[in-house]
């Protein structure tokens, strides 16, 4: 009797768990559980405060957000945020990348305080966003340690990229056939390549080997030779050799007098108006101590 | 009453087992009907014959064509079978027919590793060693990253799974059928070529099976080989083989390097590249079955 009444139980159990697990009953358990795990977790150190206060916070600013998208902006933003947590105690702050896309969509569907994006938004994505652009990139162009070209101008690398020149000869280089390397559609550094270097008719190549991050690109050109592609001036290392482009070349200065024509935005986007900590936060990287981390870690500041 | 609880315990197995085999079926219809939802604007507003036909996928002027992807995918995996499914043949009938146990004692653990590499260091080695290599072989316009690249480090993947399949499939022929074979006069190979082959024929094709789906699933290693250009793939030069040297993009590779970028259509039309790769996946296993039931009769 007892042994079938333990089979017994272990039927209800399944039972249980393919009703748990059935589409209808997920969506409903699933929003749920969370904002209670968030008052949990923003509860705990707002308890904790006072007797913490008077010693260690010099701010009384709590809470806890997550920013998520570009992984063009995640480098800076993780250095922003380690550095505003120092000085804040009672605030947690998550990065996560995933790229621009995604950092549209988590501020807009609410799966993170703040978007993350490294271009402008488009008409279809502006409604009931706020954009706070906290520095600017410029984008570069790298090629393979091997190939002999240092410049090249706007319109040549148009042309590159969209496969009118394909030859390093056309170019002043040796008789090489150029190997474009790009990122996968939809990426912001790709979508701000396309809007400031190939304009409206010019598309790039399809036969453009396409990778789809920052580093893959970075470990494509450095081991193709002959290759091009395009990067963040953020992620540029020794391993590839950076072109100057209408006879600027690629570095902060240059970026910020406007003298190297490749410069797009870095922007946190928020749903609405920035509030509580996720504006403390804001306020502080677009002010002096934040604008300073933004100049030493090679980005331009917007003030 | 111990006969009783006996068949009461019975029935609860009964029900568990059931329960079991249906949440197995109720995940692959969930997932199955939530992919195909999220597919369907892609299908209505693209539809389903321009989808499938079309040669050109450029999200950012809405137009999604797929069939570079089934090429792609196509072309990688009958590769991979090409090369593969000899190699992981060659070591199931070494371990289970010709060689003595203290080598199969080395052998199997050896294969049985290759098994448990994850993908991405496959692909590292591939974008690091094979890539280069391939490089070397001198056609104009040769990257490297090509279905070549890929074809080889998907051969590699399959080749654990396919090697102990067919392994087990082989050893389960029974002895009376060496024996007899043997007794007729045959030399080992003939047995093995006439009679073991044949008797394990459905499990080896199973293992053929097991090896497609996953080198038509297999996405990490592919994205790192095989370049991602969304280009049907073709021969560089006059010589049609060198269409392995071709870059070229998967199915799979189509959802993970687009997916996170995504927004509107374009999601819709990636969740459409996952239907067809869920047909595609599924139209060859059947056709695998159909082919192992019309020879055994």
């Amino acid at each position: 009797m007892r042994r079938s009444s333990f089979w017994m139980i272990g039927i209800v159990l399944v039972l249980a768990l393919a009703v748990g697990c059935s589409p209808t009953a997920a969506p409903t358990t699933a929003p749920t559980a969370k904002p209670s795990a968030t008052t949990q977790a923003t509860a705990a150190p707002t308890a904790a405060s006072p007797t913490v206060a008077p010693t260690a916070a010099p701010t009384a600013m709590t809470g806890k957000f997550t920013a998520a998208g570009s992984t063009s902006l995640q480098p800076l933003a993780e250095t922003l945020s380690e550095a505003y947590m120092a000085a804040n105690m009672g605030v947690e702050i998550t990065i996560q990348g995933g790229g621009s896309g995604v950092g549209v969509k988590s501020a807009q569907d609410g799966t993170a305080e703040l978007g993350m994006v490294s271009r402008d938004l488009t008409d279809a994505e502006k409604p009931g966003l706020m954009v706070y652009t906290v520095a600017r990139d410029a984008v570069v162009v790298i090629v393979n340690q091997d190939v002999s070209v240092d410049g090249l101008t706007k319109a040549q690398v148009r042309d590159i990229f969209s496969g009118t020149i394909t030859n390093w000869s056309e170019v002043g280089g040796p008789d090489k056939p150029i190997t474009v390397v790009a990122r996968e559609e939809g990426s912001g550094t790709r979508t701000a390549f396309e809007d400031m270097v190939m304009g409206k008719e010019a598309v790039i190549v399809a036969n453009a080997i396409l990778q789809s991050s920052n580093g893959a690109i970075l470990n494509t050109v450095a081991s193709t030779p002959d290759s091009i592609s395009f990067l963040s001036l953020g992620y540029v290392d020794k391993t590839v050799k950076v072109l100057s482009i209408d006879g600027a070349e690629a570095n902060e200065v240059n970026a910020s007098s406007g003298k190297y024509p490749i410069v797009r935005p870095l922007s946190f986007i928020s749903k609405g108006d920035a509030t509580g900590a996720v504006k403390a936060f804001l306020d502080w990287a677009l002010g002096p101590d934040g604008q300073k981390i933004v100049a030493d870690q090679g980005y331009i500041p917007v003030k | 009453m111990a006969y009783k609880s006996a068949r009461l315990m019975d029935r609860g197995v009964k029900g568990i087992l059931l329960a079991a085999a249906f949440l197995a079926v109720a995940i692959v219809f969930t997932i199955g009907l939530f992919i195909l939802r999220q597919a369907l604007p892609a299908f209505s507003q693209i539809g389903v014959f321009r989808l499938l036909s079309g040669t050109e996928w450029r999200p950012s002027q809405s137009i999604f064509g797929l069939l570079p992807m089934i090429l792609g995918s196509l072309l990688v995996t009958l590769g991979a079978i090409v090369m593969g499914v000899p190699l992981a043949l060659g070591c199931a009938i070494l371990m289970a027919e010709i060689a003595p146990r203290s080598i199969t004692a080395v052998i199997r653990p050896a294969v049985q590793l290759l098994g448990g590499i994850p993908s991405v260091v496959f692909g590292l080695f591939g974008m690091r060693v094979l890539v280069p290599l391939i490089r070397q072989i001198p056609v104009p316009s040769n990257t490297g990253f090509s279905i070549l690249a890929a074809s080889i480090v998907l051969a590699v993947m399959i080749l654990p799974t396919i090697t102990t399949v067919s392994e087990d499939a082989i050893r389960a022929v029974s002895g009376d059928y060496r024996d007899a074979s043997l007794a007729l006069g045959a030399t080992k190979w003939q047995t093995i070529v006439g009679v073991v082959l044949p008797a394990a024929r459905s499990g080896i094709v199973a293992s053929v099976v097991l090896g497609i789906g996953r080198a038509l699933g297999e996405t990490m290693a592919m994205i790192m080989v095989i370049g991602n250009s969304v280009i049907i793939p073709q021969p560089l030069n006059d010589n049609p083989l060198t269409i392995l040297l071709s870059q070229a993009r998967t199915l799979t590779g189509n959802i993970a390097v687009e997916i996170g970028y995504s927004s509107g259509l374009q999601t819709n039309a990636l969740y459409a590249t996952g239907v067809v790769l869920f047909l595609l996946t599924i139209l060859i296993n059947s056709l695998a079955h159909a082919l192992v039931k019309e020879r055994a009769i």
